[in-house]
């Protein structure tokens, strides 16, 4: 038998034994067996009491540039929620490693889905139009949005037209993108998030922190509190299965009341017109297939040509977001249930501007595993909300400037360059590599610090001669090692901020290759 | 302009150079064994639903009798069980919210994850398969694919105005990593492996 085995190997003893619980909650099989499907943890992680307030996002400050190296600060002086967030998101890229690692053709599933990505984006106008064609043919009434102002718009349109004034809906990046909530608040229509994490956000009146698990960086303790004050339950009681039963029974009658339903779209199926949704609790399936009146909001890069291509992105999107072999519903919507209304919405939000960026426009092919984040150290340090934007971690560093040049300016440097986010990109987006060449632009277009700049500046200078690179890494190993603590840990460095530079080398390589190897000394 | 004119001329215009062909996609190798039903089952198991063989055929329903029998409401979109709740006579789908079991048949199942397959002609009302509190589902072992990319090759998925695949339970490990079954929708799936009546002629 080969089922995948889920679990990580045991033997690693992960990052942080303070927040490793010993007692087990998790959802167990008629034998007994410990289940880690959905977003299940592999083993029991919990950030203890005393209670510690929950760290909360960047000051978001107009168009002013957001400081994520504050808002990071402030999340590790908050060490067991730092912890707990830092266990978890490590346990699920480990659990996505099993999972890769259990499919011979993964490398080459990534590179037929960057493929079928690649050629879609650069022929969107003609599967968008076949995508429209088809939806229509099936009876549902296609809209097009220029940015989000505009799908809210139209939304609001639609239920003004039914007089609908509850909506209930699964979670969707696109609409958090559009600040479709906030709109919907400002005209009287009552929102219902129907996933449990966003539910849980929205009831906080926080954004969600990472695209597949949005209350990622709350513990039960923060969950508890919030549904005490907004829902009425027991302060002291922070059993997760009493929180989450609690929100299910508060929540069902805000479903079947609702007069409309929206979901996102994983992908949209342009030979058949489909807006496919892949969610763990079902959510997006009693939204759209409860109320009388049903809206999908569709972002024009979900698009891929045809069925047979969710053979390749379903096999690889749950496994690499976490370590599942798929989500527990995988819902493909075509057409209408007898007596109601369907309506799509394609939205393009500054897709299409976006695809003439030479370096940049390869991000288009993201389809929100959320792997890179998982996988990123500085995000699984410093919460997704310190981003203060809709995208987070490495993802979120090459979108958000495409929305806000001024804005999202600093969040490119919030990375070590270590690349691993490309390495688990199930579409191979060259995330790194991009995320370097939009601090070129930023650099280029002054949209960063002077300090930074005079910096990179420096850096550019010396790392474009191999003898001043030399001469340079001679003379700060040799610094490293005699500076004072005080020379070497300043503001100045922020590299130098809760941790520790690493011990300097005695000698580089080059000069032990050039000593030991290199016996005729030249330089080549 | 309209909006759609707009979107549209702006990404002819900003088409980026170069050739992006449509890739062939292999026929990948099955990660199962011969054994499906063997395979399903331990996969379904891993995701949280759980596998019964029918009973004998004067009570093929006797794996599952005691969660029927500790339901009020059941209702059955399947010839062979009689509930009491008529899924093609309700006026809506918030009339199935007090359903406790729903019984359906599963169109085929999917061996590499565990996973069945409805569609809208199945369910009668799409909405009982997650306002119910548990779910019993019919699937004939002839009917289980090997792996996703065959599923894909399906003709419902072109035909069905709603289709969908079920793996396990709706499950949520949204509260620190604790996985809960039951978070909106079924508390439980249960498969009944049990072949179709067939078909009078």
């Amino acid at each position: 038998m080969s089922a995948d085995d889920l679990t990580p190997r045991q033997t690693e003893d992960g990052l942080h034994p303070e927040v490793h619980a010993p007692s087990d909650e998790s959802a167990r099989g008629p034998g007994g067996e410990r289940l880690q499907h959905a977003e299940a943890a592999s083993k029991p992680i919990r950030a203890d009491a005393p209670r510690e307030p929950q760290p909360r996002g960047a000051k978001v400050r107009g168009n002013r540039p957001i400081d994520q190296a504050e808002a990071a600060e402030r999340f590790l002086a908050a060490p067991m929620h730092q912890k707990a967030h830092d266990e978890r998101l490590w346990d699920v890229r480990r659990k996505r490693d099993v999972a890769a690692h259990g499919i011979p053709e993964w490398e080459e599933l990534r590179e037929i889905a960057s493929q079928i990505k690649t050629h879609t984006l650069t022929h969107l106008d003609h599967y968008l139009e076949q995508f429209e064609a088809a939806a229509k043919a099936n009876g549902v009434h296609v809209h097009w949005a220029e940015d989000g102002a505009e799908h809210n718009r139209i939304v609001l349109d639609i239920l003004r037209k039914h007089g609908a004034t509850s909506l209930v809906k699964s979670k969707s990046m696109l609409t958090e993108e559009c600040g479709f909530r906030h709109f919907m608040a400002a005209h009287d229509i009552d929102v219902i998030e129907t996933d449990l994490g966003e539910r849980i956000q929205q009831l906080d009146d926080e954004e969600p922190s990472h695209v597949v698990m949005p209350a990622v960086h709350k513990t039960r303790l923060d969950v508890a509190e919030v549904f005490a004050r907004t829902l009425g339950t027991d302060p002291d009681n922070d059993d997760a299965h009493y929180l989450a039963e609690s929100q299910r029974e508060t929540t069902r009658p805000l479903i079947l009341k609702a007069d409309a339903g929206l979901t996102g779209c994983n992908f949209a199926i342009a030979e058949t017109g489909t807006v496919v949704t892949c969610t763990n609790e079902g959510n997006a399936d009693l939204s759209g297939n409860v109320p009388p009146l049903q809206i999908h909001s569709i972002g024009i890069e979900k698009i891929i040509p045809r069925v047979e291509h969710l053979g390749v992105f379903i096999r690889l999107l749950s496994r690499s977001a976490l370590g599942s072999p798929i989500t527990q519903y995988t819902s493909h919507f075509r057409g209408l249930r007898p007596g109601t209304e369907m309506h799509m919405v394609l939205v393009d939000n500054g897709r299409s501007e976006r695809l003439a960026m030479e370096e940049f426009w390869t991000s288009l092919k993201c389809i929100r595993c959320g792997a890179c984040m998982n996988t990123c150290p500085v995000y699984r340090r410093s919460g997704g909300l310190s981003y203060g934007a809709t995208y987070s971690g490495p993802i979120g560093l090459i979108i958000d400037p495409t929305f806000n040049k001024r804005k999202y300016s600093t969040l490119p440097f919030s990375s070590t360059m270590n690349g691993s986010c490309t390495n688990v990109c199930p579409v191979k987006i060259n995330i790194h590599e991009q995320i370097f060449a939009w601090r070129k632009v930023l650099a280029e277009e002054h949209q960063i610090p002077l300090l930074k700049q005079g910096m990179m500046k420096a850096a550019g200078a010396v790392l474009s001669r191999p003898s001043a690179y030399r001469a340079a890494i001679q003379t700060a190993d040799s610094a490293l090692r005699i500076l004072p603590r005080f020379a070497v840990y300043n503001p100045a460095n922020t590299w130098g901020k809760k941790r520790e530079m690493p011990h300097a080398p005695r000698q580089s390589f080059h000069a032990w290759y050039r000593r030991n190897r290199m016996k005729k000394g030249s330089d080549a | 302009m309209s909006a759609r004119e707009t979107i549209l001329a702006r990404l002819r215009a900003n088409r980026p150079a170069g050739d992006f062909p449509l890739p062939e996609v292999p026929t990948f190798e099955p990660l199962v064994g011969d054994d499906l039903v063997a395979e399903f089952t331990e996969r379904l198991g891993k995701m949280g639903g759980r596998v019964e063989r029918a009973g004998s055929p004067s009570d093929p329903f006797a794996p599952v009798r005691s969660r029927l029998d500790g339901a009020a409401v059941i209702a059955s979109a399947v010839p062979e069980f009689s509930g009491n709740r008529d899924l093609a006579a309700l006026a809506g789908p918030t009339e199935v919210n007090d359903v406790d079991v729903a019984v359906v048949r599963a169109r085929f199942g999917v061996a590499e994850t565990g996973s069945v397959l409805f569609t809208q002609d199945d369910l009668i009302v799409n909405a009982v398969a997650y306002l119910a509190q548990h779910l019993i589902v019919l699937l004939d072992p002839a009917d289980i694919l090997v792996n996703i990319q065959g599923a894909y090759k399906r003709p419902e998925f072109g035909q069905a105005a709603y289709a969908v695949l079920h793996t396990g339970p709706s499950a949520t490990a949204d509260i620190e990593g604790v996985l809960i079954h039951g978070a909106q929708g079924v508390r439980s799936l249960t498969v009944l492996l049990l072949q179709r009546k067939k078909q009078a002629a």
